[in-house]
């Protein structure tokens, strides 16, 4: 039912782990066509955006993440699968992206320590069920040297303060992604992925 | 705001937590699993398990504790403790562990942290640095800065290194976090070093944890204004329940330090 696309990321194990504390099994794949034909994608991830989209090339999984996107299915991308979402990342050097949504990765800014490690508040600027039942401004964990800019302001869903306002959440109908890693972020963390099979399950578009 | 950190740290042998005193003379502190389990739900912001025995056993144990403690504790995991290669660092990852902590392992090669950087993140690797307070009869008179040499092998083995120069170093060759233990203050509960915590956290760009001496919460305090530590690791306070990381966070909340809470 739901597919972790597993492209070798460090983190697939905990992403797992929460999954199934919520009581649900996850399939976990590196078979493109299973990604095609799941109901709801998750795409974890830790490391470089421009590795990561390599890996997800060779893979042959970009084509199926795009369709299962643009057809509306409900996806889930974390920290660098966040990230690769978009156009280009200036991570190393200006790689190019998913392009799936307009925008580009930027480095934080210099004068704070690099990577932003710890919890920090997500500041609502939507109304979306991701944030169902979790408080306006409740902390989360990241762990993260860059950063998402998406041209279309609308998208972005929640706002993080690190020397200057982040995005920290992009949410478009069922297309979500987070800065923030939810598995390594206690009760609140579980909740946000709780609310995010519960858009699978009632398959209603958002 | 970026919140401050408060990490238990589990030292473990034998598949048990230990503390000891400037890192001998230990003491049960009880089953590593059930720590943790605990510690999450009192609110620690991430955990730290050592295994200082550092055999091969000992790491099978521990292998077997991180995939315990990854299914029931949703707060970052870093693991350290006689970790020697890119695959015995996979391991832990593959176990559940978020980041990988070396020590005597970084000193005898540096290019382990470049290479872990590379396969895993630079987030994934916290260089931890034993460091002694150099005799002030064994410094050199031209300044009056004081100096830490790093130790290797569970502070047993003097390298004549200069910690502020091979934390700087480390840093340069892609670890992604410090984790920063004073030898001298270490399980003696009367502070951390201070100077020896403020002097690396100035001379780095990323985050450095505090850690050894902490025996109350104007420690951690100190440590964190004074030290600009970015986190605090503790053990005795927290396994022998002197104090809950609740009051801990209360404490530094009541003194204007962010947290979570």
């Amino acid at each position: 039912m739901v597919v972790i696309v597993d492209y070798g990321a460090g983190n697939l194990r905990s992403v797992v782990n929460a999954i199934n504390k919520l009581g649900y099994q996850p399939s976990i794949t590196s078979n493109p066509a299973e990604v095609l034909n799941a109901r709801a994608v998750i795409l974890p991830g830790v490391g470089a955006a421009a590795d990561t989209v390599e890996s997800l090339r060779a893979l042959g999984m970009v084509d199926p993440i795009r369709q299962v996107i643009a057809e509306g299915r409900p996806f889930f991308g974390v920290c660098i699968g966040l990230q690769v979402l978009f156009t280009g990342t200036e991570e190393g050097g200006w790689h190019e992206c998913l392009g799936i949504i307009p925008g580009r990765v930027r480095k934080l800014p210099v004068g704070l320590k690099v990577p932003q490690m710890g919890w920090n508040q997500v500041k609502q600027k939507v109304s979306h069920p991701i944030f169902s039942g979790i408080p306006d401004g409740a902390n989360f964990y990241f762990v993260h040297s860059y950063y998402v800019e998406p041209d279309d302001k609308s998208l972005v869903a929640g706002e993080t303060e690190y020397g200057i306002p982040i995005c920290s959440v992009v949410a478009k109908g069922n297309l979500v992604a987070t800065q923030f890693h939810p598995e390594k972020s206690g009760e609140l963390g579980l909740k946000m992925y709780s609310n995010f099979m519960k858009m699978v399950l009632t398959g209603e578009q958002v | 705001m970026l919140t401050k950190r408060i990490i238990p740290c589990l030292d473990v042998t034998d598949g048990r937590v230990v503390k000891g005193t400037s890192f001998t003379e230990l003491r049960d502190a009880g089953d590593p699993v059930e720590l943790a389990a605990f510690y999450y739900k009192e609110g620690a912001d991430e955990l730290v398990f050592l295994d200082i025995g550092a055999t091969p056993e000992g790491r099978n144990i521990m292998v077997d504790v991180v995939e315990r403690v990854s299914e029931q504790v949703f707060i970052p995991l870093t693991v350290g403790g006689g970790l020697r290669s890119i695959d015995d660092m996979r391991r832990m990852l593959k176990a559940g562990a978020d980041k990988i902590t070396i020590n005597t392992a970084a000193v005898l090669n540096p290019e382990l942290i470049s290479e872990g950087a590379k396969r895993f993140g630079s987030q994934c690797i916290v260089v931890a640095i034993d460091a002694r307070r150099e005799a002030q009869a064994l410094q050199e008179k031209t300044d009056d800065v004081p100096k830490w040499e790093v130790l290797t092998h569970g502070g047993r083995e003097p390298t004549g290194i200069d910690a502020i120069q091979w934390a700087k170093e480390a840093v340069e060759l892609g670890a992604g976090e410090l984790l920063l233990t004073s030898w001298d203050a270490d399980g003696h509960q009367t502070g951390y070093d201070l100077e020896l915590t403020r002097i690396t956290s100035e001379a780095v760009t990323v985050p450095v944890i505090a850690s050894g001496g902490a025996g109350n919460l104007e420690h951690l305090c100190q440590a964190l204004v004074s030290g600009k530590a970015d986190a605090v690791l503790a053990a005795s306070i927290f396994h022998y329940r002197t104090y809950s990381i609740r009051q801990a966070k209360d404490y530094l909340a009541e003194r204007g330090i962010a947290v979570r809470r």
